[in-house]
């Protein structure tokens, strides 16, 4: 499966990141909206979030509503999704994301955008074995 | 054939359909969880109309249940009754319901004039009519008059259209006509979740147990899934008004479908809940992997899994029908939802059961479940331990439109007549009737589904064939009224209440009749001992149908509430109304409808419409005290062999309750001390709660009551004014005074002590005891709802107030264990413990019975009718055939 592999050692809290994955999809420049979430740790390093592609959500929501593409990524059908956000529940990394008023959650589809735009390598978009 | 291609003709079946009346409506979005209109149909002048829900009705009854009662109270009058033209069957949701953040909150509400007690019925369900028909712009709707043709009901909630159609192709059973309208109302596969339809079944034809099957697209197995507004015989006056359907579609559903005004709120309250259910309830009640069939074993070890219809509390046998057996059944083993977004997911379900019975014999169905009470009725109860045979069970009952708790205790109740020599092959309609015979339990439904034979009688339920059995087979009717496990004529649902006093109560206290909505106190009182003076037991009575009713207020259902508890839980004060849940509904009620409300106000607000209902069953000439009884064996042994199963409890409790001396008395004399004891207790239980709940002694709310709690309509009050005594006894009239635990008369300190230990022995139950004793732990049960009434025979009650007093003057002062903070019991379930052998071959011999009991045999096979002279004389013994 494809998903997007975090170096957090590399990491140096630019937000970079961030910035790009909320301006992309949700045509601003907000943290709370980023399907990555890069948080500080008390010693001067820092952690990052995103969805592993674990599947857990897929099982998970009653409307059959997030779906497996192709090359393994998970991705939510917004028509069919009815809010229950059973999936941001269920989400064991959570990084199945959800913002204030928003409606339909969001995540990490490993496009990689990010990881372009990252200026220490700390983000790759990669595959794994199911 | 692929995934497209129908099974039937649904075009052949869709031609058919004549339509006999057509009504469009503005479609109008949902306001703060209201619509604020209702839907009224009336099926003899095919009239539809949208009727306003006035302010006050809106103010006073909330929505729900609520909505309900009203409808129907102003649409029946005394003497209507349940095939009356005029009776209805309102179906409502509430200003919660719908919502998909919160788990639990797709439940439809369903009442009407019940044929088996006379009262209002209510039946709270799952599936997605209800939450439809509320986006489709409705809060209730109201079904009157008779069809003489079979009809469908179709709403379109996003066209604005209602159609009643002549509808002659379609199948009677549930399982078959949901499969072909949910086909044939959607455009495509996608569509089908949007389609619901309501359905009975041809058992609710001939029976009066029958249930109304709510449905829902199951996406995963391409197959309706089928939810039961069980109780009371909806299903019979569905079927009686020949609506062989109704169907709702609405597509569009939102977390913002209800317009809240505070969606935040309303997001997060629901999240909470969503990640406290996923990562605790492995842990506690195993909801989403095994449902509500994981108190199987809880009961059995405990003592309170009914067997042989309701004699003892446990069996070797019901490992077979243990939570771990129906987990290894159950298919796909993905979350399983009756609604959306709920986590809780207990629904559970086996796929491709081959059943070895009646009409559909051969075929692979899908079948629902089983739950607890469908494991109980159906399994223990008859002594039925086949798994298979009780998963057969669930599915004819479900598909034939019959109640499982309803069929399960009736079935109880006449193997235990068959082998008491009452009943025998002939008057069974050739079936041998005995204990754990499942074949002969499923020709019976069979019977009752083609309308012949011995069916006709049994689905009737046991109240009727309580008078059956005594006008045709000489019957001894005190006998029947003691072993008759019914309330008001409704069949009681599956826990054993004999050893406590509460649960008594909290069956037999209620506005319906024996089920398990309104109360389950069993581990409170029993078990933790947590409620051991009347007052307390009073208290308990009165918060916990009210906090119940107030689910049917919203259209919620009551499992997240206790089924899953904050992981902190105990700490807080009375941990067995789970505050932090209690908070949350406070909380979702506000984010939707805006109006800020109190944990008190909530209680208030079902008060009202409690009382309501309290007073409809006056208005339809019941709802007094002398049908708030229970039958014998749900307060102790009626038989010798019932006592001796638990002699060492019995014997005990009459040297520390009663101050006897059991050495050298028999056991007739006994039963006897006991039963004028445990009478008298449940006299002055009466007593406390009546005054708690600020109604008469003879169980009518008071005036001042009523307007104390703003349910003082001009017509409630005439009403209860005339069967109140001019000088009315002021109860508690007065707003403070309800916060005031009410004392019982006497015995202040008088307790139902004996039974603070489960009926199980030995080391378990002193520790589980302990552990138990967390409120709401997975221990915790469901609920029983309504007080039993009876019709035509009253109960007469063996002690009279008066005696009750002084004998409970005698009762030694109670000492409380240690309430709360007690571990939760054990999470995984413990093995069953072989039965005391005292309870397995003693000969029945019951006080005053008319003949001998006879053995129980395990035959499994159908026999043919033997003559009814081989049963033991009857008196006036006709050889009657139905």
């Amino acid at each position: 499966m494809k998903y997007l592999r975090t170096f957090a050692e590399k990491c140096n809290g630019c937000n970079i990141c961030m910035s790009v994955c909320s301006q992309l999809y949700f045509k601003v420049d907000d943290p709370e909206k980023s399907a990555i979430k890069v948080a500080p740790t008390d010693k001067n390093t820092f952690t990052l979030s995103v969805c592993d592609q674990c599947r857990r959500c897929v099982a998970e929501c009653p409307s059959q509503a997030i779906i497996v593409n192709m090359q393994g990524v998970v991705l939510i059908n917004k028509a069919l999704c009815i809010n229950c956000l059973a999936c941001v529940a269920v989400c064991p990394t959570s990084t199945m994301m959800t913002w204030r008023g928003g409606l339909v959650p969001f995540k990490c589809i490993a496009c990689d955008a990010c990881a372009k735009q990252c200026p220490t390598g700390a983000l790759k978009t990669e595959t794994k074995e199911d | 054939m692929n995934d497209n291609e129908s099974k039937y003709d649904i075009e052949k079946i869709r031609k058919a359909h004549k339509v006999l009346k057509e009504f469009t409506y503005e479609l109008k979005p949902v306001v703060k969880g209201y619509n604020d209109r209702t839907l009224y149909i009336n099926l003899a002048t095919l009239e539809i109309t949208i009727k306003p829900v006035p302010a006050e009705m809106k103010k006073k009854f909330i929505g729900g249940k609520g909505y309900d009662l009203k409808l129907l109270w102003d649409a029946v009058g005394g003497d209507t009754r349940w095939d009356s033209p005029e009776n209805e069957i309102c179906i409502a949701t509430g200003p919660i319901a719908g919502n998909t953040n919160y788990p639990g909150s797709g439940k439809s509400l369903v009442t009407t004039i019940s044929p088996q007690t006379g009262i209002p019925i209510d039946s709270n369900v799952g599936g997605h009519f209800g939450p439809y028909l509320k986006f489709s712009g409705f809060d209730a709707m109201e079904i009157q008059g008779k069809s003489d043709r079979d009809v469908l009901i179709y709403i379109d909630g996003n066209q604005g259209q209602v159609q009643i159609m002549e509808a002659p192709l379609e199948a009677t059973d549930s399982h078959v006509v949901a499969e072909q309208l949910h086909e044939m109302f959607a455009a495509n596969e996608r569509e089908k979740q949007h389609v619901s339809v309501v359905s009975a079944g041809r058992g609710s034809e001939h029976a009066w147990i029958g249930c109304l099957n709510f449905s829902y697209w199951d996406k995963r197995r391409k197959l309706p899934r089928l939810k039961q507004a069980g109780r009371g015989g909806i299903g019979t006056v569905f079927r009686n008004k020949k609506i062989k359907a109704m169907v709702v579609k609405y597509s569009g559903l939102t977390g913002k479908s209800n317009n809240p005004v505070d969606l935040e709120t309303l997001q997060k309250t629901g999240l909470k809940l969503h990640k406290e259910i996923i990562t605790l309830d492995d842990k506690q009640c195993q909801m989403r992997t095994i449902g509500t069939a994981h108190l199987v074993e809880i009961m059995n070890d405990y003592d309170l899994l009914p067997t042989k219809n309701f004699r003892f509390g446990s069996h070797p046998e019901a490992k077979n029908l243990a939570s771990w057996v129906w987990k290894a059944m159950f298919t796909q083993n993905v979350p399983d939802g009756c609604w959306f977004g709920c986590t809780m997911s207990c629904a559970h379900g086996i796929d491709n059961f081959e059943l070895r019975t009646g009409p559909y014999k051969g075929h692979k169905v899908l079948v629902d479940g089983p739950e607890y009470e469908t494991v109980g009725g159906c399994g223990s109860n008859p002594a039925i331990f086949d798994p298979k045979a009780v998963v057969e069970i669930n599915f004819y009952c479900d598909t034939y439109g019959l109640d499982t708790i309803s069929f399960g205790t009736l079935t109880g109740f006449i193997m235990d007549c068959y082998e008491n020599g009452i009943l025998n092959q002939e008057r069974c309609g050739g079936l041998e009737m005995t204990w754990g015979n499942w074949e002969a339990a499923l020709e019976m439904m069979h019977q009752i589904a083609r309308g012949e034979k011995f069916g006709l009688i049994a689905g009737k339920g046991i109240k009727f064939m309580q008078e059956y059995f005594v006008k045709e087979y000489g019957a001894d009717a005190q006998f029947l009224k003691d072993i008759g496990m019914h309330g008001k004529g409704l069949e009681q649902s599956e826990y054993q209440s004999k050893e406590s006093l509460a649960q008594q109560g909290g069956y037999y206290l209620t506005n319906k009749g024996p089920q398990h909505d309104e109360a389950w106190l069993i581990f409170m009182d029993m078990v933790n001992n947590q409620i051991p003076t009347f007052e307390k037991k009073a208290e308990a009575l009165h918060y916990f149908p009210m906090f119940r009713t107030w689910f049917g207020l919203m259209g919620l259902c009551k499992l997240p509430w206790n089924d899953v508890e904050p992981a902190d839980n105990a700490k807080y004060p009375e941990p067995n109304k789970v505050p932090e849940h209690v908070q949350n509904y406070v909380d979702i009620y506000g984010a939707i409808t805006g109006e800020k409300i109190t944990k008190e106000e909530l209680i208030r607000q079902s008060e009202r419409v409690y009382n309501f209902q309290r007073v409809f069953n006056l208005k339809m000439g019941h709802g007094k005290r002398v049908e708030d009884h229970p039958p014998y064996r749900a307060m102790g042994p009626v038989t010798v062999e019932e006592y001796e199963s638990r002699a060492e409890r019995y014997d005990k409790a009459l040297q520390e309750k009663q101050n006897i001396d059991p050495a050298g008395k028999s056991t007739e004399e006994k039963i006897k001390l006991l039963r004028q004891y445990r009478e008298a207790q449940y006299e002055s239980l009466i007593d406390a709660v009546f005054k708690r709940r600020g109604w008469s002694s003879d169980g009518v709310p008071t005036v001042e009551h009523l307007k104390a709690i703003g349910m003082d309509l001009p017509d409630v009050l005439a009403l209860v004014k005339q069967h109140l005594p001019k000088t009315q006894e002021p109860v508690i009239a007065k707003e403070d005074a309800r916060n005031q635990p009410a004392k019982a008369k006497k015995p202040k300190k008088t307790s139902a002590k004996s039974i603070k230990k489960p009926a199980k022995k030995g080391k378990r139950s002193a520790k589980s005891t302990k552990t138990a004793a967390r409120p709401g732990s997975k221990k915790r049960a469901r609920v029983l709802q309504k007080p039993k009434r009876a019709k035509g025979v009253t109960l007469k009650a063996k002690v009279k107030p008066a005696a009750a007093k002084s004998k409970a003057k005698k009762a030694k002062p109670v000492k409380q264990t240690k309430p709360g903070k007690t571990s939760r019991l054990a999470k995984k379930p413990k093995p069953i413990k072989k039965s005391k052998p005292v309870r397995k071959a003693k000969p029945t011999k019951k006080s005053g019975l008319i003949k001998k009991a006879k053995p129980a045999k395990k035959i499994k096979t159908i026999k043919k009718s033997k003559p009814a002279g081989k049963a033991k004389p009857v008196k006036k013994a006709k050889s009657k055939k139905k």
